[in-house]
C-alpha cells in the first residue's frame, strides 16, 4: 500500500550512489538579461534513471534541460556529463540527445534519413547505419513508415520518429522537452506507457520535462518539482505526495489541506502541534525537526481523512478537527466533501463509497469531525506559499 | 447558385479580364512590333508582317554586346546578392545582437530610397573614392539594391521555419556548417531560388541606377534608351521579346522548383500545394 510505504520511507530517503552521477549540475545560475531564470541550482541524476523535471510554465525546467543539452550556457556554475565538464561545450559535442516538443523532424528527409542523421554525422559505416535505423524504428513500432516524409505522419507517429532519431545514437541521456504536450489526452496516456517501456528496454537515462503532475508521477522514478528557478523538492512520487516539504509542492501535487500551526514538544516519534485556533494535533517528529522554531502549516491529503458525526467517539490516537460541511458531491467511486473547520479553513475530504451511503450522508450544514492517523500529517514552512 | 451570384461572377470575370488586358497590351505590342516590316528608322506604325528582324536579331553588334553585358551583370549580381542576402537574413532571424533592430530597418532603405537618389549618391561615392565607373561599378550598385529583396524573401522563409529543427541537427552531432548545408539550406531553398530569380530580373531591366554608374559600359536598357533618340530598330523588340521569354522561362523554372521542393517536403502522396498567389491567379475564376 502506498500509504504504508509513506510511513517507512522517511528513514530510507538517502539513496547511496557510489561514483559519479550520470548528470550533475553544480551551483548553476542562468540569467537572461536581468531576469533570473535558474537560481543556484544543484542537480544530480543517476545512470539509468527516469527523472522528471516538473513545474509550472516559467519555472526554469526547460532552461535546465537546455543547459544540459548545450542550447543555453549557464551564467554561472558547472555542468558535468559522466564526470566530464561540458559547461560551455556546443550541443554537437555532447553525448546527449533531445526530443523536442515540436519534434523538429527534418521535413525534407524521409523518416529513415531523419533517424540516420545522427549516425551519419558520426561516420558510422553504411551497413551499421542501416541496421541501427531499422532497429530503432522497430523499437518505436514504425518500421513500415521508413520511406515516408514527416508531413505524411500523424502527431503521435512523428513523436515516435523523434524518439527513434534520438535513441538510435545510444546517448548517455535522452532529454525530453514536454514530448507529449502536443498530443491529445488518449494518445498521451498511450505514449506515456510506451515511453516508460522503451526506457526500461534501453536502460538510458531519461530526463523528462513536464508540467503535468500526473504524467510525472506515473512515469518517473525521481521527480524534481521546480519553482522560480529552484528545485523545491526532489524524490519519488510517493515522497512528494505523502511528504511534501514545501507548500508549493503540497499544492502542485494534488489537494493539500493546509492549516497554520505551531510546533510544540516532541513526544517519542511524534511532536505536538497546535493549530492557530488551538486544536491539539500530532505530527511525525522527524518532519517537524527541520521547522523547529519557525511558523509552519500542517497538512493532510483528502483521502486520508475520515468523517464522523459530531459527538461520535473517535480513537484517541487520531488527529481530530471539528468542522461543518459546506458542500458534498457524489462522484460514484467516492464522495467529495468541502468542510469548513472551526478555524475557518476549507478542507477537502474524499470518502470511498464503500457501503453505498446515500450522497447526503453528511449534508451541507452538518457538524462533523475530521480524523486521520497522525503519521499522515505533513509539515511545510509558512509564508512561502509559492503561489 | 442564385442568379445574383451568377451575375456577380460574370462581373468579376469581366473586371479581371479588363485588368489583365490593361497589364498585357503594352507587352503584347512589343512582341507584335518585333514582326513589323517597318521602313525607315522608326517602328511605331504597323506596316506589314515580316520575320526579317527575327532572322538577324544581332545585326547591330552594339545591341548584341549590350545584351551580353546585361546578362553578365545579372548573373554576377544574382550570385553576389544571394550570397550576401541569404546570410544577412540568417543573421537577422537567428541571432540576437546589438543593433539587430536598426539593421532590420536599414535593410529596407535601398528599397524605399528613390532610385535617382540611390544612383546619384552611388556615383558621388565612386567619384570620391576614385573608382572609375564601368562594368564593376554597375555590378556593385546592382548587388547593393537587390540584396534587400533577397533578405526580405529569404527571411520570410526562415521565419516560417521551426528554429528547433536547426537545434535538432546540432543535437544530433552536426556542426554549424553541416547544419547549414544539410538542414537550413535545403529548407530555405525555395526562398533562395525565388530571391535569385527576383534579383536577376531586377538587375536586367534596371535603368536609373545603372545610368549613373555605367561609365562607358552599355547595358541593354541603356542601349534602348539611347537608341530611341535616333529611332528604335525593330531588333530591340526582338531582343525585348527574347528577354521577356527568358524571364518567363525563369519564372516557370522557379515555379517548377517550388513545386518540386514542396513535393519533397510533403512526400509522394502530396496534398495540393497550399495556395501560393501565383497558383491562385492561374486558377480560372469561373470554376
Amino acid at each position: 500500500m502506498v500509504a504504508n510505504e509513506s510511513l517507512v520511507a522517511d528513514q530510507t530517503r538517502d539513496v547511496s550512489g557510489d561514483g559519479e552521477p550520470d548528470i550533475r549540475l553544480t551551483r548553476v545560475t542562468k540569467r537572461f538579461g536581468d531576469v533570473l531564470v535558474i537560481d543556484d541550482l544543484d542537480l544530480e541524476i543517476e545512470r539509468g534513471a527516469f527523472y522528471a523535471l516538473l513545474g509550472p510554465s516559467g519555472c526554469g525546467k526547460t532552461t535546465t534541460l537546455r543547459m544540459i543539452g548545450g542550447f543555453e550556457l549557464p551564467t554561472e556554475g558547472v555542468v558535468r556529463l559522466g564526470g566530464t565538464e561540458v559547461t560551455n561545450a556546443p550541443p554537437h559535442k555532447r553525448d546527449v540527445n533531445t526530443v523536442f516538443q515540436s519534434y523538429a523532424l527534418f521535413p525534407h528527409l524521409t523518416i529513415e534519413k531523419n533517424v540516420a542523421f545522427g549516425l551519419e554525422r558520426k561516420r558510422v559505416s553504411k551497413s551499421e547505419v542501416k541496421a541501427r535505423v531499422a532497429e530503432a524504428l522497430e523499437t518505436v513500432q514504425l518500421p513500415h513508415l521508413a520511406k515516408r516524409k514527416p508531413a505524411q505522419l500523424s502527431g503521435g507517429q512523428q513523436q515516435r520518429v523523434a524518439l527513434a532519431r534520438a535513441l538510435v545514437n545510444r546517448p548517455r541521456a535522452l532529454l525530453l522537452d514536454e514530448p507529449l504536450g502536443a498530443l491529445d489526452l488518449r494518445l498521451r496516456r498511450q505514449l506515456q506507457v510506451e515511453l516508460k517501456r522503451i526506457q526500461q528496454e534501453v536502460g538510458i537515462t531519461f530526463i523528462h520535462v513536464t508540467h503535468d503532475q500526473e504524467e510525472a508521477m506515473s512515469m518517473a522514478d525521481t521527480i524534481a518539482v521546480m519553482n522560480r528557478g529552484k528545485i523545491e523538492q526532489a524524490g519519488s512520487a510517493t515522497d512528494l505526495y505523502e511528504r511534501p516539504t514545501t507548500a508549493f509542492v503540497a499544492k502542485f501535487l494534488g489537494i493539500s489541506n493546509l492549516v497554520d500551526a505551531e510546533i510544540g514538544a516532541t513526544d517519542g516519534t511524534m511532536a505536538r502541534v497546535t493549530t492557530h485556533d488551538g486544536a491539539p494535533l500530532l505530527a511525525p517528529a522527524n518532519r517537524c525537526a527541520e521547522h523547529a522554531g519557525t511558523p509552519v502549516r500542517i497538512g493532510v491529503r483528502p483521502e486520508k481523512v475520515r468523517l464522523s458525526k459530531q459527538g461520535e467517539p473517535v480513537a484517541s490516537d487520531r488527529n481530530v478537527l471539528r468542522g461543518r460541511v459546506v458542500l458534498s458531491s457524489f462522484l460514484g467511486v467516492s464522495l467529495q466533501y468541502v468542510i469548513e473547520t472551526a478555524g475557518g479553513e476549507e478542507l477537502t475530504v474524499y470518502c470511498q463509497n464503500e457501503d453505498g451511503v446515500a450522497p447526503d450522508a453528511f449534508g451541507a450544514g452538518q457538524e462533523v469531525q475530521l480524523s486521520w492517523d497522525p503519521r499522515h500529517t505533513f509539515v511545510v514552512a509558512r509564508g512561502d506559499d509559492g503561489d | 447558385m442564385s442568379a445574383r451570384d451568377r451575375t456577380r461572377n460574370w462581373l468579376l470575370g469581366i473586371w479581371s479580364a479588363a485588368a489583365l488586358l490593361y497589364l498585357f497590351i503594352p507587352v503584347f505590342l512589343i512582341v507584335l512590333f518585333s514582326f513589323n516590316d517597318n521602313k525607315g528608322r522608326f517602328n511605331f506604325t504597323w506596316q506589314g508582317f515580316t520575320l526579317d528582324h527575327w532572322a538577324h536579331p544581332f545585326r547591330d553588334p552594339d545591341l548584341a554586346k549590350a545584351l551580353v553585358t546585361s546578362l553578365e551583370i545579372a548573373a554576377l549580381t544574382t550570385l553576389g546578392a544571394v550570397a550576401l542576402g541569404t546570410f544577412l537574413a540568417l543573421a537577422l532571424t537567428r541571432y540576437r545582437f546589438r543593433g539587430r533592430g536598426p539593421a532590420n530597418f536599414a535593410v529596407f532603405l535601398p528599397m524605399a530610397t528613390p532610385e535617382v537618389v540611390l544612383g546619384a549618391s552611388l556615383l558621388a561615392m565612386f567619384l570620391v573614392v576614385g573608382i572609375d565607373t564601368g562594368f564593376w561599378t554597375i555590378v556593385i550598385a546592382h548587388i547593393m539594391f537587390t540584396v534587400s529583396y533577397v533578405v526580405v524573401t529569404v527571411r520570410a522563409r526562415l521565419e516560417g521555419m521551426d528554429p528547433f529543427i536547426e537545434e535538432a541537427a546540432q543535437d544530433l552531432g552536426a556542426g554549424v556548417w553541416t547544419t547549414f548545408f544539410k538542414v537550413t539550406f535545403p529548407m530555405i531553398a525555395p526562398g533562395v531560388v525565388a530571391a535569385a530569380v527576383l534579383a536577376a530580373a531586377i538587375s536586367i531591366d534596371d535603368y536609373v541606377v545603372t545610368s549613373f554608374n555605367a561609365g562607358q559600359t552599355q547595358t541593354f536598357p541603356l542601349f534602348i534608351f539611347g537608341a530611341t533618340r535616333q529611332g528604335v530598330p525593330a531588333e530591340v523588340n526582338v531582343l525585348g521579346t527574347m528577354l521577356l521569354l527568358g524571364v518567363l522561362v525563369l519564372m516557370g523554372l522557379n515555379l517548377l522548383v517550388q513545386k518540386a521542393l514542396n513535393r519533397r517536403d510533403r512526400g509522394i502522396a502530396a496534398e495540393p500545394p497550399s495556395g501560393t498567389p501565383t497558383q491562385a491567379e492561374l486558377e480560372p475564376a469561373a470554376a
